[in-house]
């Protein structure tokens, strides 16, 4: 078992930096998730990872071993690819050996581990199948269960589960989870869906451009981000902002004033960006005054998008809610929640 | 180091190509311009393209070739330009008629000019056919040397079906890059289909039409096997003139002049058609 | 009879008169070579034979030099598919896999070559071939042969290549192969029929090629070059019975590769 170092790593493609100067360390046996929009470099920082791309600048370790100008055969990983990479003139069960057959193990080793991928992916029907003939959420499985019979320490995925449908993706999901619990393998596990992030990561590492805007559990993540862009991106519906300044003992914006009961001396007057989760709002007699615009019933509960001033807020509120579009209500926030950036750089302000 | 070699992998992987192709082309074009003004002993003269122009075939050889050109190249382009746009209409059946219309693509220009000569010889098929029919009393020569309007007909006609398929691929690959919203039903004939046709599939067209343009006039200026095979030497063209040169009177150095005659009237249409038709990127691109 | 009625029989009307004018000489030429010496000079011709017999066949293919010209041909085809995949696999696989500096250049020349009459350069390699002792040689044929052919082996391997999925060669590097082993095991495999294809159309330039093939040799004539120097001497049912032979290979093999056809001509 091995953990993986990522040191001062970058990379460009032709004159565009995709990484950054990006530091990582991933504990033996954790699940790490890249997370970020497209574009944003976590795929390349995969492929580094896995040698499938050389790096401009500094070093990937695993374990204690230097692995920056090994080949990936040497690299001691596994890989589970985005379009899952099945050799489509191959069986199932040839694909799942595959590894094996090419680190040249004996026949009877080979037999039994592939035996032991399937069943452990549910594939044991299938193992005489082509590609062809299976669905996608069964090659998804074949490409996992090939990876993890190679008993490499580390297991790296690159948007496994999106190409699947809604459904099978929540399967699937639940699937990998309680696999990595059975197997507790280092795994980078890259996706741009932030549900997935939440749900599966031990750690999250939030990318944009190329640089990592947040490392952290994924509730740290949640409750306090770092700045705006990952407020923005993490939590459905993403977190509210709104801009405005400190004046006395209240932090007014355009068309509202929000009270504050612990008076901030450094904070006076200066731009910044409150942030609010929308469960974190509620609905209420008097507080802050604003115009109801639409109002989405999800069953559990309902989402209703108001106008504070000026600026759209999402707030989560009972599903049998009593109010109309274009009604003028008041909300109050949960102080204790609240999250405050600096108007221009976007980033946090300890509390 | 692996950061060097992935770079230059690429570039090894061209490598061979482009030598081979430098040392295949570039070399002999060089040394077809050589032997062209080079002497019997040394030395450089234009006495090769004088003995060129002077022979008594040259002016015939040079007519007969802008002639077949000018014949051939718009009547295949017009054939395949029906058979494309039927093909595109995309019939119950039209994958067996591409197929059908695509064979000739397999026949080299000598076999084709042997399969329309059972055809056009004396006691060929066509003679025989019309006098069956009472048309004609007797054979008509349509392939004697002194029946020059005949021979052209003969070797219009056999070109025509040979390299029309070739053109035809070339439509059929550019109608496939047209969204298929322009091609509702398949009521060709009708007036508003006629012209759609027109105005809007023959211009978005147009770059593959200039490339079959381009293509089948190069070619057509080494029309050669099949004018042999229906006319023998009755016809002379540019061509089988450079042939004859080297293998029948065994001056290598005539024989490249045409060489050199031929490569430049290539360059000179290609230039000629971008220019006049503009859309040099598009010829690029394609 | 209503519009579209009229509208169908016109179009396959047309579509039969088309494939009939396509299709005619083929049945000319077949019942020609399958006359009996004696009824070659029948005047009129019947349409429908009234007598089939092999003896113009085999006298073409008992005459002098036919035989081992077709070896020739055989042997010429062999040698520039392998001349030719050898050099234009790698440059395919290069313009599917990477994005290098250069790329566009390459693809302009492929194009240019394409278009290249190269069989005109015959002349001045014939007196280089005769300089190296490479004269009337089939491997000197074999070589401009693969020069004719090379672009269209590029075109079409590239687009075989990139049929491929990049990933799955990428796998199988994560899964213990080097990159030539995962090309190898992975990539190649798959790409295969499209090979296949591409070594076909080759053998079709190649069997196909007159003028080089003429300029280059003196007495291993390839098939074409052979019927081509004996056209003024030899009699109609030799040519008719050469013309038939020439085209039945290479039907037989455009037949096998139409699915490619597009590529071969059409596209980049």
């Amino acid at each position: 078992m091995a953990g993986i170092t990522i040191d001062g790593v970058s990379k460009v493609f032709g004159k565009t930096p995709a990484l950054k100067d990006i530091s990582l360390d991933v504990r033996d046996g954790e699940f790490m998730v890249l997370l970020g929009p497209s574009g944003c470099g976590k795929t390349t920082l995969l492929r580094c990872v896995a040698g499938l791309e050389q790096v401009n600048g500094g070093r990937i370790r695993i374990g204690d071993r230097d692995v920056t100008d090994l080949a990936p055969r040497d690299r001691n990983i596994a890989m589970v690819f985005q379009s899952y990479a099945v050799f489509p003139h191959m069986t199932v069960g040839s694909n799942i050996g595959f590894g094996l057959r090419m680190k040249r193990r004996p026949k009877p080793e080979i037999e039994r581990r592939v035996r032991e991928g399937a069943e452990l992916l549910g594939l044991v029907p299938f193992l005489d199948r082509y590609p062809a003939q299976l669905s996608g959420g069964q090659r998804q499985r074949v490409a996992v269960a090939r990876a993890l019979v190679m008993d490499a320490p580390v297991l790296l995925m690159d948007e496994p589960l999106s190409n699947l449908d809604a459904l099978l993706r929540l399967q699937a999901r639940a699937d990998l989870k309680r696999l990595h619990k059975e197997v507790k393998r280092t795994t980078i596990y890259v996706t741009h869906d932030q549900v997935e992030a939440m749900s599966m990561g031990d750690r999250i590492a939030v990318m944009r451009e190329g640089s990592i805007e947040q490392l952290g559990a994924p509730m740290e993540i949640y409750d306090n981000p770092a700045t705006q862009f990952v407020g923005g991106f993490i939590g459905s519906p993403p977190m509210n902002f709104l801009r405005g300044a400190v004046r006395d003992s209240s932090f007014a914006g355009d068309g509202f004033a929000v009270p504050m009961s612990r008076s901030r001396a450094d904070l006076q007057g200066r731009e910044m960006v409150l942030g609010v989760r929308a469960e974190h709002i509620t609905i209420a007699g008097d507080g802050i005054p604003a115009r109801v615009m639409v109002i989405e019933p999800l069953g559990s509960h309902a989402l209703v998008t108001v106008l504070i001033g000026k600026t759209p807020v999402k707030v989560q509120a009972p599903i049998d809610v009593a109010v109309q579009p274009d009604q003028a209500i008041n909300l109050r926030f949960d102080e204790a929640t609240l999250r405050w950036m600096d108007a221009g750089t976007g980033s946090a302000i300890p509390r | 180091m692996r950061t060097r070699t992935e770079q230059f992998l690429p570039f090894a992987l061209l490598l061979p190509s482009i030598g081979f192709l430098s040392l295949l082309i570039v070399i002999p074009m060089v040394q077809a311009l050589l032997l062209a003004v080079m002497a019997e002993g040394g030395g450089f003269t234009l006495e090769n393209f004088q003995r060129m122009v002077a022979d008594v075939n040259f002016s015939d050889a040079w007519r007969n070739t802008l002639l077949l050109l000018i014949l051939i190249v718009p009547l295949q382009i017009v054939l395949a330009l029906a058979m494309a746009l039927l093909i595109n209409s995309r019939f119950r059946g039209h994958g067996l008629f591409l197929y059908i219309y695509a064979i000739p693509l397999a026949i080299s220009d000598l076999a084709a000019g042997i399969l329309w000569l059972a055809v056009f010889t004396e006691r060929g098929y066509l003679n025989s056919t019309l006098q069956s029919a009472g048309v004609i009393d007797q054979p008509i020569l349509f392939l004697s040397f002194d029946n020059l309007a005949g021979i052209l007909t003969a070797i219009v006609i056999a070109e025509a079906w040979r390299a029309t398929a070739i053109v035809l691929v070339i439509l059929i690959a550019g109608l496939q890059l047209i969204p298929r919203d322009y091609f509702e039903a398949a009521d060709l004939f009708g007036a508003n289909r006629l012209r759609r046709t027109v105005h809007v599939v023959l211009p978005l067209l147009r770059p593959s039409l200039q490339s079959a343009l381009i293509i089948r006039t190069i070619f057509a200026f080494q029309t050669f096997a099949v004018v042999f095979a229906l006319a023998g030497r009755n016809m002379p063209v540019l061509a089988g003139e450079a042939y004859t040169w080297y293998a029948t009177n065994r001056n290598e150095h005539v024989a490249a002049a045409y060489a050199v005659l031929l490569l430049g009237l290539t360059i000179v249409a290609t230039v000629v058609y971008l220019r006049v038709l503009g859309l040099r990127e598009a010829e690029v691109q394609r | 009879m209503n519009a579209r009625v009229l509208d169908r029989s016109l179009l396959y009307g047309s579509a039969i008169f088309l494939a009939i004018w396509v299709l005619v000489p083929f049945y000319l030429i077949a019942i020609s070579a399958f006359t009996p010496q004696a009824k070659i000079f029948d005047y009129p011709k019947p349409l429908v034979p009234t007598s089939f017999s092999t003896e113009t066949m085999q006298f073409f293919l008992e005459a002098r030099g036919v035989l081992p010209s077709v070896l020739n041909s055989l042997l010429v085809a062999a040698f520039t598919i392998v001349f030719g995949l050898a050099l234009g696999t790698p440059a395919g696989y290069a313009l599917a896999r990477f994005r290098f500096r250069g790329r566009e250049a390459f693809q302009v020349i492929v194009l240019a070559t394409k278009m290249f009459p190269i069989a005109i350069l015959s002349i001045p390699l014939a007196v280089t071939f005769l300089q190296l002792g490479l004269y009337d040689n089939l491997v000197s044929v074999a070589l401009v042969h693969t020069a004719m052919a090379l672009p269209f082996i590029v075109l079409v391997t590239s687009g075989v290549f990139v049929a491929v999925s990049h990933e799955l060669e990428e796998a199988a590097q994560t899964l213990g192969c080097s990159r030539w082993g995962a090309f190898l095991r992975v990539a190649l495999p798959l790409a295969l029929p499209g090979l296949a294809a591409a070594a076909i159309f080759t053998f079709v330039i190649s069997w196909n090629e007159v003028f080089a093939a003429t300029i280059l040799t003196l007495r291993t004539r390839t098939l074409p070059a052979q019927v081509l120097a004996s056209l003024s001497t030899s009699p109609l049912a030799f040519k008719f019975a050469g013309g038939l032979f020439m085209v039945l290979p290479a039907i037989a093999f455009i037949f096998l590769i139409r699915k490619y056809l597009m590529n071969l001509w059409g596209s980049r």
